[in-house]
C-alpha cells in the first residue's frame, strides 16, 4: 500500500513541479536579463511586492486582534463569522473584484471619502491593496486564530493574576506565543496577495502589477513574450518566500 | 460556620456565602476566613468544587452570589488583574518564551516598578526560593521542583496579600516535595498568608495552621489540624482524613539506624520510628487503628509506650475512638468489646502503645 501511495504522491508532486520546471527551462539567459532590465517589468515587480506587503501589514492591525477574539471568546453567531472569514477563498476572484468595485468606486461613500483624502481606489495603489487584502486576509486570520487557540489559556490567566492588563497580556503572552502561526499567516497572506490577478484586474488595470502585466503580454504578444516576466516574477516570489520563512523560523527557535 | 469566631487576629481573606454553579460543578454557601500569617489548607476530595472556588476567588469566573473581602476591600466583582491574590498553579504555568528571571519580573514590570528595583526584587526572591542560579534559564529546562519554586517566586514578586496554592506538591517527586514543603513553611513564617488547596490530608497535616474541609461544594468544618484530624466533625471528614494522630516536631537520628521523633508540644512525647527521613523538622502521623490500649503496663516489644488519662470516648462506626491525654493527645480505635473489658471512660488511666513501624514521618 505504501508503494502505491508513494507513486500517487509522486504523480501529484510532478504535476506541481513539471510545468514550473518546464517554464524555467524554456527561458534563456538573454531573455531573462532583458526582462530583468525592462523598466516596465521591474516597476511592476516592485509594485506587486510592495502593495501586497503594505496590504498585509495594514490588514494585520485588524486581523490579529480579530483572530484572538475568534480563538478566545464565545459570542453569538461565531460559527457564521468564521464562515464569513473564509468567503473570499471560495468566491471567484473576478466576482470579488466586482463586489469591491461596488463599494470603492467614485460616487460610493468610501470612494468619495477616498477622493476627498486624495486616495483613488479605482486605478490606484489603494485599490490594488484593497483587492489583494480582500482575497488573502482569510489566510492571516485563520493561521493567527489557530496560533492563539494553541496558547494555553492558563498562561494568559496567570499573567492577569500577576497584575498585567489584558492589553499587556495580549502583547507579552498571546502574541509572542502564537508568533510562529502569526508570521506564517503574514507570509501566506503576502504571497497570496502578490499572486492575485482577478480582483486587481477589475479594480486597477493600471498601475500594472506583474500578474496583470503577464496577462497583457500574453494577450498582446503570446506565450514567448509572457514567459520571461513570469519566470522572473516566480523566482523573486520564491526568494522572498523562502527568506521570510527562514527568518521566522530562526526567531521562533531563539525564543523556544 | 460562625463568622465572628476568629476576629482576634487581623482577617486577610473573608469569604461569605460564596456560590457558583458551573456546569455539573457547584459550590454553595462557602464561608471561611483566613487570618494574617495563617497557613490555611482547604482539604477536599476531587470534584468537591475546589477548582471552582479558586477560580471564583481569583476572578477567572464571576461568583453567582456571596462576597469575598481581601485586606478590607470587597473584591467580589474586582477585575482579575486588580486582585492581590497570587496563585501558584499545580502545573506552574511559567511563561515558556521568557527566562526564569523575566518570569519572576513579570508582575513588577506590569505594575510599573522601577527597573533597578525590579532587578533587586527578582534576585532577592529568586535567592529566597532557591532559584537564584537559574535566572537565565528557560523554564523548559527546569526540573519540576525548580519550576514550582520559580512559579512561587513569580507569584510573590507581584506582591500579593495572600498566596493561593493549587495542589502545589502533587506534580512533584518525593524529594522535591519535602523541599517545597519546607520552603512553603519558611515563607509562611516570614509572614506570607497562605491558602493552600489539596486533596492530600498528609500535606494538610504537615503544613496547615488551620484546615477547612470541603465536601459537596461547601466548607463543612474549619479547625486546627490536630483538632480536625482527632475530632472529625462528620463521618465524611473522618473517612476522608483517615488519620487521627498528627504531631509536629523534629526527627533525630540514632546511632542504631532508627530515629526518634520529638514532639514540639511536649518534652515527654517521643516516638521511635523506622523512618529513613532526614533529620530536622517533621510531622509524625499515626493511624488510630495502630494504637493499642491496655489497662496495665503491657509486656510488649513496642517501644512507644505512654501512660495517660482517657479524655474522651467517642462511638465510631465500628467500636469507639478513645482519646488519651499523654502529653500529646493519642487517639485509639478500639472495639466496643474493649471499651467494656478495659472499663474505658473519661478519667481512667490507660497505657497506649504504638509500634515504631506504624509511625509515618513527613519531612519538612
Amino acid at each position: 500500500m505504501h508503494l502505491v501511495f508513494a507513486a500517487l504522491g509522486g504523480a501529484v508532486l510532478l504535476f506541481i513541479v513539471a510545468p514550473l520546471a518546464g517554464m524555467f527551462l524554456s527561458v534563456g539567459k538573454a531573455e531573462l536579463s532583458d526582462a530583468a532590465t525592462d523598466p516596465e517589468v521591474t516597476a511592476s515587480v516592485w509594485l506587486t511586492l510592495g502593495a501586497s506587503m503594505l496590504a498585509t501589514l495594514a490588514a494585520s492591525l485588524g486581523a490579529i486582534p480579530f483572530a484572538w477574539l475568534l480563538a478566545r471568546k464565545d459570542f453569538p453567531l461565531k460559527r457564521l463569522i468564521n464562515g464569513i472569514v473564509d468567503l473570499p477563498i471560495v468566491i471567484p476572484h473576478s466576482a470579488a473584484g466586482i463586489a469591491l468595485l461596488g463599494v470603492l468606486a467614485p460616487g460610493t461613500p468610501v470612494g468619495s471619502l477616498g477622493e476627498r483624502l486624495g486616495v483613488s481606489f479605482v486605478g490606484g495603489i489603494a485599490g490594488i491593496m484593497a483587492a489583494m487584502a480582500f482575497v488573502s486576509i482569510p489566510f492571516l486570520v485563520n493561521s493567527a486564530r489557530d496560533g492563539f487557540a494553541a496558547v494555553p489559556v492558563r498562561l494568559e490567566l496567570a499573567a492577569l493574576n500577576l497584575g498585567a492588563s489584558p492589553l499587556r497580556v495580549f502583547f507579552t503572552i498571546s502574541v509572542p506565543m502564537a508568533w510562529r502561526s502569526i508570521v506564517s499567516g503574514l507570509v501566506l497572506m503576502w504571497a497570496r496577495g502578490m499572486s492575485e490577478f482577478g480582483a486587481v484586474l477589475i479594480i486597477a488595470y493600471h498601475p500594472m502589477i506583474t500578474p496583470v502585466l503577464i496577462y497583457e503580454r500574453f494577450g498582446a504578444f503570446g506565450l514567448k513574450y509572457a514567459r520571461p516576466v513570469t519566470v522572473l516574477f516566480v523566482a523573486v516570489c520564491l526568494v522572498f518566500f523562502i527568506a521570510l520563512r527562514m527568518i521566522a523560523g530562526r526567531r521562533t527557535n531563539e525564543e523556544g | 460556620m460562625k463568622k465572628d469566631e476568629k476576629r482576634t487576629a487581623r482577617t486577610i481573606l473573608e469569604v461569605e456565602g460564596l456560590a457558583k454553579r458551573l456546569g455539573e460543578f457547584e459550590i454553595a454557601d462557602v464561608s471561611f476566613t483566613v487570618d494574617e500569617g495563617e497557613y490555611f489548607v482547604l482539604l477536599g476530595a476531587s470534584g468537591t468544587g475546589k477548582t471552582v472556588l479558586l477560580e471564583t476567588l481569583t476572578g477567572v469566573i464571576p461568583a453567582d452570589s456571596g462576597r469575598v473581602t481581601l485586606a478590607g476591600h470587597d473584591i467580589t466583582h474586582e477585575r482579575m488583574q486588580r486582585r492581590k491574590l497570587g496563585i501558584v498553579f499545580q502545573d506552574q504555568a511559567l511563561f515558556p518564551h521568557m527566562s526564569v528571571g523575566r518570569n519572576i519580573a513579570y508582575g513588577p514590570v506590569s505594575s510599573g516598578m522601577k527597573r533597578s528595583d525590579i532587578e533587586i526584587l527578582t534576585r532577592l526572591l529568586a535567592e529566597e526560593t532557591g532559584v537564584g542560579h537559574l535566572l537565565g534559564r528557560s523554564p523548559a529546562t527546569l526540573s519540576g521542583g525548580e519550576a514550582q519554586r520559580a512559579a512561587l517566586a513569580r507569584a510573590l514578586a507581584a506582591g500579593p496579600d495572600c498566596l493561593l496554592l493549587d495542589e502545589p506538591l502533587s506534580s512533584l517527586d518525593s524529594g522535591a516535595r519535602a523541599e517545597m514543603r519546607s520552603l512553603l513553611k519558611k515563607l509562611n513564617r516570614g509572614g506570607m498568608t497562605m491558602l493552600h488547596v489539596t486533596h492530600d490530608y498528609e500535606e494538610a497535616a504537615a503544613l496547615a495552621t488551620k484546615i477547612g474541609i470541603m465536601e459537596n461544594g461547601t466548607v463543612v468544618q474549619v479547625d486546627t489540624p490536630q483538632r480536625i484530624l482527632s475530632h472529625p466533625g462528620s463521618e465524611f471528614v473522618a473517612r476522608f482524613v483517615g488519620i487521627r494522630n498528627v504531631y509536629r516536631g523534629s526527627l533525630v537520628r540514632q546511632a542504631d539506624g532508627t530515629s526518634i521523633f520529638e514532639s514540639a508540644e511536649s518534652e515527654d512525647f517521643r516516638l521511635e520510628t523506622l523512618s529513613e527521613a532526614d533529620e530536622g523538622e517533621a510531622t509524625a502521623l499515626v493511624r488510630s487503628e495502630d494504637v493499642t490500649l491496655s489497662a496495665y503496663r503491657p509486656d510488649t516489644s513496642a517501644r512507644n509506650l505512654f501512660e495517660g488519662t482517657v479524655s474522651e470516648v467517642l462511638p465510631a462506626r465500628r467500636g469507639a475512638e478513645v482519646a488519651v491525654d499523654a502529653g500529646e493527645m493519642i487517639v485509639s480505635m478500639v472495639t466496643g468489646w474493649s471499651v467494656e473489658a478495659l472499663g474505658l471512660e473519661r478519667g481512667s488511666k490507660v497505657f497506649a502503645s504504638i509500634k515504631a513501624s506504624a509511625v509515618r514521618i513527613i519531612e519538612g
